[in-house]
């Protein structure tokens, strides 16, 4: 397990004349506790894709670092805001592919893929799967690899409101039972209550963190609408001093 | 499929018939021989060896200079595709290489190694190989960077990406470029057969060509016709089949 501390002295991405954009970060800030599981809001377009990015490696054109408290780069699942799976390979390959080569990972894989509720499509190309069940795929490898450190990028987007509960329920149980620190970008702060134990309200460009409340609703309570509305109510910023407070 | 077959069996043989009677009617079987006298040519060679021999000959010079080429020239387009430093550098040469004629290769190629085999082979792969990288490097510019993303976060390293993730997205450009390159090649080994080479079908083309029998050309020409269509029925649409399992 592994907690982190972001810290980006500047991110910008080049303008389409060859000039830099305006930055997206300038002297921006994140602590995360190891195992905490810290939902970052905020509207689109204003860097959070930018920051996952970074922080998993992906975008290295920035000035800054990042920090692991167990003192190396830990293991990163990054489930991303489309699934990003390989079409030519089955569900079982997909899910496989990340782990170490063994006996062993063919019986992880199936195991992960099971836990996302998809026994049985083990043999199937993704293609052939709906949008809900390819994201159960990408889920089911993202939680295979057992990370430290858990990045998920607005990952249930665009299903309906059944389909996204369920994934919220399988998401809870797996975080339940594999404890990791996970970083989930939103732009609902319902999803953002109904999972997270921290919120991170970010505003900008360039991004700043305009509020940090802490979710104290226990698991059960996260089910009870009304209950969601309340800390809602923190989130959006109609409460500003208990948010202050909080934060 | 089999009615795809019953079409190509019926067109085959309209083409045959309208052949025949073209062949009858100018009368001369010297300058267009009949279906029969063709055969009979192909019987001929065949029963003295020479059939066999040659087409294996240049089936392997095919298969060599095709391999050749197909490996250069896919590594030099997927740099070309992933690289712009490199396509800057190289990508002029490929133009001009594309363009430049197979028989100015061929005599150089000749003129500069000498009349061996693996001037021979040299001349047809490098006149392949720009065709080879155009294709390549257009599959390799087109390569998904959702994916390559993905298959860094999650730790694949080279080989795994190369072979879960990048080779499945070159496949249509290998396949589209194995197709043209088997019919470009073959024919760029006949002439390169004619100009320098002791033996094969080219070698026997000219001879052939110099005794006026036309129909020990017809011969040669269709049987090894068939057998390229054998490599395309047998060989690349299968693999290609078996490539796109996975499309819906």
């Amino acid at each position: 397990m592994t907690g982190l501390v972001v810290e980006i002295g500047e991110k910008a991405f080049p303008g389409a004349s060859g000039g830099a954009n305006p930055p997206l970060y300038k002297d921006f800030r994140l602590e995360i506790a190891d195992r905490a599981f810290v939902a970052l809001l905020g509207p689109s377009g204003l860097g959070k894709t930018t920051l996952l990015n970074m922080i998993a490696g992906v975008d290295k054109a920035f000035t800054g670092r990042l920090d692991f408290t167990n003192g190396r780069r830990p293991r990163i699942s990054y489930v991303f805001q489309s699934p990003r799976l390989l079409p030519w390979r089955t569900v079982l390959q997909n899910v496989a592919l990340p782990l170490p080569q063994g006996a062993d990972s063919l019986k992880r894989a199936r195991a992960a893929i099971a836990d996302v509720g998809l026994a049985g499509s083990e043999d199937v190309y993704p293609e052939r799967l709906s949008l809900g069940m390819q994201r159960r795929v990408a889920l089911a490898r993202g939680f295979a690899v057992e990370p430290e450190l858990l990045l998920m990028d607005e990952p249930f987007v665009s299903l309906d409101e059944a389909n996204t509960a369920k994934l919220h329920d399988l998401l809870n149980d797996l975080i339940a039972a594999r404890p990791t620190t996970t970083l989930f970008v939103t732009h609902d702060s319902r999803e953002a209550v109904r999972l997270a134990d921290r919120i991170v309200v970010l505003e900008g460009p360039p991004a700043r963190i305009a509020r940090d409340i802490t979710v104290p609703l226990t698991r059960e309570a996260r089910r009870i609408p009304g209950e969601i509305e309340r800390v809602r109510d923190l989130v959006v910023g109609r409460l500003q001093s208990v948010a202050a407070v909080n934060g | 499929m089999a009615s795809r077959l019953g079409w190509s069996a019926i067109s085959l043989a309209v083409f045959v018939a309208v052949w025949w009677v073209i062949a009858l009617a100018h009368g001369d079987f010297r300058l267009l021989p009949t279906p029969p006298l063709v055969i009979d040519a192909l019987v001929v060679t065949a029963k003295s060896g020479a059939l066999f021999y040659n087409l294996l000959v240049t089936l392997a010079r095919v298969a060599a200079s095709f391999l050749l080429a197909m490996t250069l020239g896919s590594a030099l387009g997927i740099l070309l595709g992933m690289s712009r430093t490199a396509d800057r550098l190289i990508g002029p040469w490929v133009v001009l290489f594309l363009n430049l004629p197979a028989l100015v290769i061929i005599i150089l190629c000749y003129v500069w190694f000498g009349l061996i085999e693996s001037a021979a082979v040299a001349a047809v792969a490098i006149n392949k190989i720009p065709n080879v990288a155009v294709t390549l490097r257009e599959g390799a510019a087109s390569l998904s960077r959702d994916l390559a993303e993905m298959a860094a976060v999650y730790g694949f390293g080279p080989w795994k990406t190369l072979r879960h993730v990048i080779l499945p997205q070159l496949a249509p450009f290998f396949a589209a470029a194995a197709r043209s390159g088997l019919a470009l090649v073959w024919k760029i080994v006949l002439v390169v057969e004619l100009l320098g080479r002791p033996n094969g079908v080219g070698f026997e083309l000219q001879t052939a060509f110099q005794l006026f029998d036309v129909a020990t050309i017809l011969a040669y020409a269709f049987a090894f016709g068939f057998i390229v269509q054998a490599i395309e029925l047998g060989i690349i649409q299968p693999w290609e089949q078996a490539a796109n399992r996975w499309r819906r």
